[in-house]
């Protein structure tokens, strides 16, 4: 048995994880390249923010104290969350708000499918019915990667770029620290540095049939799973928990 | 961008048994994109269980000028409707 707090502190990873990059894509709501990508793309959304609520959810039960999934996603402050910093990277041109999901979904659809074995069968339950909306996000995001990268000069040189922006913030997601290391060894979650050999495999295969190519010898950030963030969180949460800080307790 | 994708009609099958139905069109790069964006446009509240898509351009259809040349004589030819059968009372679903 892991100590509740320790459960707590790892479901957020989870729940976190969804809610920003949810929150993120729903920012191209109206603002999509073309209808049918603006409604993708705020589909993915919707899925994932379903994902978080769930995640959110189980946290604040296991947290008791009469937390909810309402107080974690409104109430918490910048340095209380616990997702990784690559999905609160700016959505920038479609190229990378592209590259994000793909380098993520990839990861996170062979987490979700370890997590499906998990010894904790809330956990279970939550990854088994997350896993099919990922596996039609990482095959979106994997389509539209080579499709960009294989495309014209233009999409090439664009992807490239959101490529050489992004992969340092990869490294995260992959290596493991005491709490990561804790959850595995209880049997709850895998061990993060065994899925990292078929994950990079899968990029790799993708980026080269989609011409493009991984930034050598990078440097690689890390810092969001313990609650050490980039500037841009403090935006996104300014945004997502205006309503309920100007108006707390505010219900439509 | 938008003026390059080709326009594309869009059928779906709502369970098995029926046929597809024709519910919109949508613009696509290609086949492949088309059937993606049809299921994130069209099936987004559990519509379906198969799309099928296919380019406009590979549609032919009747001319609205022709209108009454087409479909007027089949109005007072009521002998074509199986209306003058009397059904027992057995028979279901008719």
């Amino acid at each position: 048995m892991v100590p509740s707090t320790h459960l707590y502190d790892y479901l957020l990873r989870l729940g976190d994880n969804a809610l920003i990059l949810g929150q993120r894509l729903g920012e191209w709501c109206g603002h999509g390249p073309v209808l049918e990508q603006d409604i993708a793309l705020t589909n993915i959304a919707l899925d994932l923010i379903g994902q978080a609520r769930l995640w959110l959810e189980y946290a604040a039960q296991t947290a008791g104290k009469g937390q909810t999934e309402d107080n974690l996603a409104f109430l918490r402050d910048a340095g209380a969350f616990r997702n990784a910093l690559l999905v609160e990277q700016p959505n920038g041109d479609f190229a990378h708000t592209i590259i994000r999901q793909f380098l993520f979904d990839a990861w996170n659809f062979a987490l979700h499918e370890d997590l499906c074995n998990s010894g904790d069968l809330q956990i279970r339950a939550i990854a088994e019915k997350s896993l099919k909306e990922i596996a039609y996000h990482r095959k979106y995001s994997s389509e539209w990667t080579i499709r960009l990268g294989d495309g014209t000069e233009e999409s090439r040189s664009r992807m490239q770029t959101a490529l050489e922006d992004l992969w340092t913030y990869t490294g995260e997601l992959w290596t493991p620290d005491d709490l990561d290391r804790e959850m595995a060894e209880a049997g709850i979650s895998p061990h993060l540095e065994r899925l990292q050999p078929a994950v990079e495999k899968y990029i790799r295969d993708i980026l080269t049939e989609a011409t493009l190519e991984i930034p050598a010898g990078t440097w690689m950030q890390s810092g969001g799973k313990q609650g050490r963030h980039s500037e841009h969180l403090g935006y996104i949460l300014a945004e997502m928990q205006f309503l309920q800080r100007a108006y707390p307790g505010l219900e439509w | 961008m938008k003026k390059d994708w080709p326009l594309w009609e869009v059928f779906i099958r709502s369970k098995n048994g029926l046929s597809h139905k024709h519910v919109g069109s949508l613009h696509a790069a290609d086949a492949q994109m088309a059937i993606e964006n049809a299921r994130d446009v069209y099936t987004r509240r559990g519509e379906g269980i198969s799309i099928w898509v296919v380019e406009s351009r590979h549609i032919t259809a009747s001319s609205p000028d022709q209108i009454e040349a087409f479909f007027d004589p089949a109005n007072d030819k009521v002998y074509r409707h199986p209306t003058f059968y009397q059904l027992p009372d057995e028979v279901d679903h008719i």
